[in-house]
């Protein structure tokens, strides 16, 4: 047995598959840095980070069944929705609040995702409220016998909302399909967790519900896969929620407007480098013998491409028209005005 | 063409609606077999069965939040809050996400949801079982609010509400449930969201009402019929969309407007329709607009004495009038 062999059957996966999800990590950390340079030059307002979720996100997401499951994402998502099928050019149409953001068409803040075409549900900023809309997007699920699986994601900043408690209890009692997903960073904005939690680890608290509470390395993306597969197995099958709490860091400050230098030492943001999955993932497949410098100079040049065409493209489009600011309070009967943007 | 009482007529809606259309699903505490603590959704479980009526957690939070989320992926899931008194932990899912759903989206998803919830004192519930509500919703574009006052227009609204693509408060006296009866309509109809209705016709005081204060305005209009003042009374029954041009109508016909409700007056909803008729009806007004509302105290006493006290009564809107019929 080779190790590349070795590699991709410890979790089910060909090589081509590893690829797939080295590609999405990387593109999407490509985006986020552009969104970064963009709000540094005065071209986007506002920037809020998923560096370093990315390979939890992209690991879990992989597990799913895009079409048919449903995801209710949070603000750092950027990955996760990609995965999902996001295009880069509707990451960039939101950044750019542009009229044809299949998000909000330009009405929400960057990184509140969402996308009829793609089942994200749209989402909001009172953290963890999305919990309760994966547990009744998961009982209408299991009442009209869909087979879906609704995953959502959230911060360990937000795991303490009582919203959090009450939908994982629902969902326990009614063995909804459902998965939870924390992205823990150790951080909720500048406090850090040991004055949010009373323990070190978020998953603990699904043996109150009980349901299965994993505990995952966010930087390891195949261990994100293989648990994440484990869960959607779980919820498919009837064997009800699972929580999934993903080790990861932030890489970032917690939004454009954040100094992260002001509660964060440099030394702990030097450390943190090592958790960053991108440099992980591509080390672990490049051992292997899968990821090549050829492939990896084909990536890179791909996405350096995806990245510049989004970018162009989300500048060049409208902004939304004012006369349309008071559409869609409530439903009316008025043509589509945009939508996605392949 | 039947007698129902308030409650039988809401009843009667949900499981006829039910019927209809198998994406309905009841949820909430006690609805189940119990059939809720009024017994409104009495006899829905065992026809439906627990799949589709559903007993929940006392959770009131996930109660809206999971009909959201239900309503995303296909359903049309008609809650229950046990008592209005108890929506406020529920307050950011209705207002932050049901209210903002299909805005934020910009169309691309709603939110087909429908919240009954019980309201109103004069039954003995003190602060917490006793509250006027709508006042908070109503001021949130996006949301549409409907307090009706008889058996015909809970069942026709309330089978518009379940109907509507967008999220529906549906508040009901709990103190008409069994003391309000009227004529309902064998056949199916619907009474549409966002008309108001003249319940008596006049010439001098119009009276705008809803819920139970629209049944007192007009025992109020009749004791001062005898005094030879003509009033007018005007029924919402929607407070949200508002019905303006009922509204409007009235009060430049009669040139006096005379706005009651339940809940606490300062800032209440009678407010919003007192700014209303004197920004758009200002050169018809004989006298100032006026109000007959609740006491600015916390809540509804217990005491019966002291919950008379805080009710807004027939006698209390006769007074009104009368002071707003001299000016």
């Amino acid at each position: 047995m080779t190790a590349t062999e070795h590699l991709g059957a410890a979790v089910g996966l060909g090589d081509d598959q590893l690829l797939a999800m080295y590609r999405m990590v990387a593109l999407a950390r490509a985006i986020d840095e552009r969104m970064w340079i963009l709000n540094r030059a005065g071209r986007v307002p506002f920037v809020i980070s998923g560096q370093g979720h990315e390979g939890a996100q992209v690991g879990i997401v992989s597990a799913l069944r895009p079409g048919l499951d449903w995801m209710v994402p949070y603000y750092r998502s950027i990955a996760a929705v990609l995965t999902f099928g996001m295009s880069p050019r509707e990451i960039m149409l939101a950044q750019y609040a542009k009229a044809s953001d299949p998000s909000s068409g330009g009405r929400q803040m960057p990184g509140h995702y969402g996308g009829a075409a793609y089942n994200i549900l749209s989402s909001s900023s009172p953290v963890a409220t999305q919990i309760l809309h994966a547990a009744g997007i998961a009982l209408a699920a299991q009442i009209r016998g869909t087979g879906q699986v609704a995953i959502t994601f959230m911060g360990e900043g937000s795991s303490n909302q009582g919203d959090v408690h009450e939908g994982l209890n629902f969902a326990a009692i009614h063995h909804l399909p459902m998965i939870l997903v924390v992205e823990n960073n150790g951080y909720a904005i500048s406090v850090p967790s040991v004055k949010e939690l009373a323990l070190p680890d978020v998953a603990a608290r699904a043996a109150g519900y009980g349901i299965p509470g994993v505990i995952v390395d966010g930087a390891d993306v195949l261990g994100a896969y293989r648990v994440a597969r484990e869960a959607v197995e779980r919820a498919r099958t009837g064997g009800g929620p699972t929580l999934i709490e993903a080790k990861v860091t932030r890489l970032t400050p917690h939004s454009s407007d954040d100094q992260q230098t002001k509660y964060r030492t440099a030394e702990e943001l030097a450390a943190e480098r090592a958790r960053d999955p991108l440099p992980r993932f591509r080390e672990q497949l490049a051992t292997a013998g899968i990821l090549t410098p050829e492939i990896e100079g084909r990536l890179a040049t791909e996405i350096a491409g995806l990245v510049d065409d989004a970018t162009s493209y989300a500048e060049s489009q409208p902004d939304p028209d004012p006369a349309s600011a008071t559409w869609y309070v409530y439903a009316e009967d008025r043509p589509a005005t945009g939508g996605g943007a392949g | 063409m039947a007698i129902r009482t308030f409650l039988e007529a809401i009843r009667d809606t949900l499981g006829e609606e039910m019927r209809r259309d198998p994406s309905i699903i009841v949820l909430g505490e006690d609805v189940g077999v119990k059939g809720g603590v009024f017994l409104v959704t009495d006899g829905l479980h065992a026809e439906f069965g627990e799949t589709r009526v559903i007993d929940t957690p006392l959770t009131e939070s996930m109660i809206v939040g999971t009909s959201i989320g239900a309503a995303a992926n296909g359903l049309r899931p008609v809650a229950e809050i046990q008592f209005a008194d108890f929506i406020f932990p529920a307050f950011n899912q209705i207002v932050s996400e049901a209210a903002r759903m299909r805005y934020r989206s910009n169309n691309a998803f709603g939110c087909p949801i429908t919240i009954r919830a019980p309201y109103g004192g004069g039954v003995h519930g003190a602060l917490y079982h006793s509250q006027s509500v709508e006042a908070f919703f109503t001021h949130v574009p996006g949301l549409k609010v409907i307090v009706p006052s008889t058996p015909y227009d809970a069942k026709g609204l309330l089978r518009s509400a379940i109907r509507d693509d967008d999220p529906v408060l549906f508040f009901e006296h709990k103190k008409m449930y069994r003391s309000v009866r009227g004529d309902v309509p064998d056949g199916e109809y619907t009474v549409p969201i966002g008309r108001a209705a003249v319940t008596r016709v006049g010439t001098r005081v119009t009276v705008v009402a809803y819920g139970l204060m629209a049944h007192y305005a007009l025992e109020a209009a009749e004791r001062v019929a005898e005094e030879g003042i003509s009033v007018e009374v005007v029924d919402l029954r929607t407070l949200r969309p508002l019905d303006r041009e009922t509204l409007l109508g009235s009060v430049r016909k009669t040139g006096k407007c005379l706005v009651v409700y339940e809940d606490n007056r300062f800032g209440g909803y009678g407010a919003e329709i007192a700014a209303i008729v004197a920004e758009e009806a200002f050169d018809y007004l004989d006298g100032p607009v006026m109000r007959v509302a609740g006491p600015d105290v916390p809540g509804v006493p217990y005491n019966h004495v002291l919950e008379d006290w805080f009710m807004v009564n027939p006698e209390k809107i006769a007074e009104g009038i009368r002071t707003l019929a001299a000016y």
